[in-house]
């Protein structure tokens, strides 16, 4: 049993946690605009804007929980600007969310090299630091998966809670969810579908954006260009992954986060498997998943097209 | 002038020689110019200079074109590609990661090959790179025809499989035995394009990809083939009732993708870096999806949009250094041009909407 407290093993649980919560914001966010029948693709896009507007934010007035703010209401903003085009112009949801990710990674690099010039030596802020546990962090295995983690760790694992309870057990998820399945049914019952699904996008820019910060203000200090890197994209294969579940959507989003830690941990794997192989397997996954569930089961029927009020 | 003489010039301007399309395009072009303008003066610095010093290195100089041009090259292929999918209504997102298929597979072919003719290994690893792209993209096709797999999802999964998987070929077996780093050997001199130009580094991949996109629009708008990919991409069940193999039009859109974008990874491979390495390619497939919509998904149009995506690329850098400009300013003018051109296309349904709700 020497392994379980291997500090290198611990390191990679832990980096696999931490790694996982960026995505897993995203994904969370993405499931309240798909479960209300617009297909998010500029998660990767509010993600970075929120990274860039909370690291910024942090290190004017070096307050860490105004960044996280800050990052929540830029991303949110962002939302309802991508629902002006999928939503009101009824513009093709794809084409609409990669242009989004393009306008975002360039308006950030754009600002953040004017705040702070081209100089290499780059701006660094002090992030959240891991909350202390004392003893329970020494626990194996536990230790590094549930108590060496920082505030805002908790905080999103307590929005996956969240979550699944306005999902699952509120009238707002049961509103969401039937302007998903089918928008004019949901409009006779009362329900104002465009509405909602500007909140929803609104709510998912907002999560995105947090997942964004947390790279920024959480696990890293700094800024760096396009610094998401595509991880708005692994958003929405989790959400795949995940079924479109809170929950499902936390264990998919650790898998994705503990490919990610592996790749700076190839000492850990036994000799002879090559490590991108390994790395490759969340995403063969989700491509597996999506073709045994052959009938896009678990997708809202009305997902990805557009809602004319009075029919069209 | 009176006022219906001019417009029926503006009509005549219109249909004869500025394609309403074309039009629309140019005008969201100089709209994000406009913005881009403003963006520059809001931050004290001149935009006219910015503009000026960024065309200036673009295409103001011999060696500027040259780099434009060779940027161009891997735009457009795979911005054609992509444009023939959407024409068949396939959201193919896959054109990185087919460009990565393509270029190990042609310098897997030429390191093969190394010592035959010139006119024998440019062409067998063309072949390769496209055959091996448009595999890449197969799977991608196998997955939405035989098991309902959504392609945008899919082909976005593709792409990180794909450069995990190059990964694994340049740190193993395809690794230079005389060299640490994950990389091919180097290219024989057969295996390499032909230089057009004295002095720069613009190759022949220029030519091949003008071609292409004149047979691709040939293809779209004059073919049998073309015809049906236009009617699937447009009404996929009226023209199943009209007895069009839908399956074979996205299988063409799926292919064609794969090919074109494996084409891509060849001339990068072929013309510009003499080896596979890791980093082909920054983003070209991901970049190539906005220079197909701003091309209206006309291969020529994409073409054109291309060389305006390159030029902006190219001169960027200078642009920071001449006029203190950030060079991401060209990231935002690129995606402004789109979004204003999407935005644009919804405003006439907009607008009937209001008028319907109003009366």
């Amino acid at each position: 049993m020497e392994f379980l407290a291997d500090p290198v093993l611990a390191g990679f649980i832990a980096a696999s946690v931490r790694l996982s919560i960026p995505i897993l914001l995203a994904a969370l966010g993405g499931m309240f605009a798909e479960k209300s029948g617009v297909l998010n693709i500029g998660l990767e896009g509010m993600m970075l804007i929120g990274c860039f507007t909370g690291f910024i934010t942090v290190h004017w007035s070096g307050n860490l929980w105004l960044g996280a703010g800050v990052a929540v209401l830029i991303g949110a903003i962002a939302g309802l600007g991508l629902a002006f085009y999928a939503v009101t112009l009824r513009s093709n949801q794809v084409v609409v969310g990669i242009a989004f990710n393009l306008l975002m990674l360039g308006v950030s690099a754009y600002f953040f090299r004017l705040a702070f010039g081209s100089g290499t030596a780059s701006p660094r802020i002090t992030p959240f630091a891991p909350i202390d546990f004392g003893p329970l962090g020494e626990i194996p295995i536990l230790g590094p998966l549930l108590f060496q983690h920082d505030p805002l760790t908790y905080l999103s694992l307590a929005l996956v809670v969240g979550g699944w309870l306005v999902m699952q057990r509120s009238t707002i998820g049961l509103s969401i969810k039937a302007v998903g399945e089918h928008p004019e049914a949901a409009e006779t019952l009362g329900l104002d579908p465009i509405a909602i699904r500007y909140a929803a996008v609104a709510v998912s820019g907002a999560l995105a954006g947090l997942g964004g910060a947390f790279l920024s203000i959480s696990a890293t200090g700094v800024f760096l260009d396009n610094m998401t890197a595509g991880r708005g994209y692994i958003a929405l294969a989790i959400l795949i992954l995940g079924r479109r579940h809170p929950f499902g959507v936390l264990v998919a989003a650790l898998l994705f986060g503990a490919a990610e830690a592996l790749q700076l941990r190839a000492q850990l794997l036994p000799s002879g498997v090559p490590l991108q192989f390994l790395i490759m397997l969340p995403y063969v996954l989700t491509i597996v998943v999506l073709a045994v569930s052959s009938t896009r089961s678990g997708a809202p029927a009305a997902l990805g097209q557009p809602y004319e009020k009075g029919g069209g | 002038m009176s006022e219906s003489a001019s417009e029926a010039a503006v009509g005549l301007a219109r249909r004869w020689l500025l394609p309403r399309s074309v039009l629309s395009g140019i005008l969201c072009v100089l709209a994000a110019f406009a913005i881009g303008a403003l963006l520059i003066a809001a931050i004290g610095r001149d935009p006219v200079l910015a503009y000026l010093s960024l065309f200036e290195a673009s295409l103001g100089s011999t060696n500027g074109l040259a780099e434009t041009a060779i940027r161009t090259v891997p735009l457009a292929f795979c911005g054609i590609g992509i444009a023939l999918a959407f024409r068949a209504g396939v959201f193919n997102v896959g054109a990185e990661g087919q460009l990565f298929i393509g270029g190990v597979a042609a310098a897997w072919m030429g390191l093969q090959l190394g010592g035959q003719p010139q006119w024998l290994v440019l062409p067998a690893m063309g072949l390769a790179a496209a055959v091996a792209g448009a595999g890449w993209s197969a799977i991608a096709g196998v997955l939405k025809l035989r098991f309902r797999a959504d392609e945008l999802i899919t082909t976005i999964m593709l792409n990180y499989i794909a450069i995990y998987f190059v990964g694994y070929l340049l740190h193993g077996p395809l690794q230079d035995p005389g060299s640490p780093l994950a990389r091919t050997a180097r290219l024989a001199t057969e295996a390499r394009l032909p230089m057009l130009l004295e002095g720069t580094r613009l190759h022949a991949g220029l030519l091949l990809v003008v071609v292409v996109a004149i047979v691709a629009q040939v293809f779209l708008w004059r073919s049998v083939a073309g015809f049906r990919l236009r009617a699937v991409g447009h009404n996929a069940r009226a023209a199943e009732n009209t007895g069009m193999n839908v399956k074979a039009a996205l299988w063409t859109g799926f292919l064609i993708c794969g090919a074109l974008s494996g084409l891509a990874g060849f001339s990068e491979v072929a013309g510009v870096q003499r080896r596979m390495i890791e980093n082909l390619s920054p983003g070209f497939g991901y970049t190539a999806i906005i220079v197909a919509l701003l091309g209206q998904t006309n291969p020529l149009g994409v073409l054109a949009a291309a060389v305006l995506f390159a030029a902006l690329q190219i001169g960027s850098t200078t642009m920071e250094s001449a006029a203190g400009v950030p060079s991401a300013l060209t990231t935002v003018i690129q995606a402004l041009v789109v979004l204003l051109l999407i935005g644009q296309n919804a405003l006439p349904r907009l607008f009937r909407r209001r008028a319907v709700a109003g009366s």
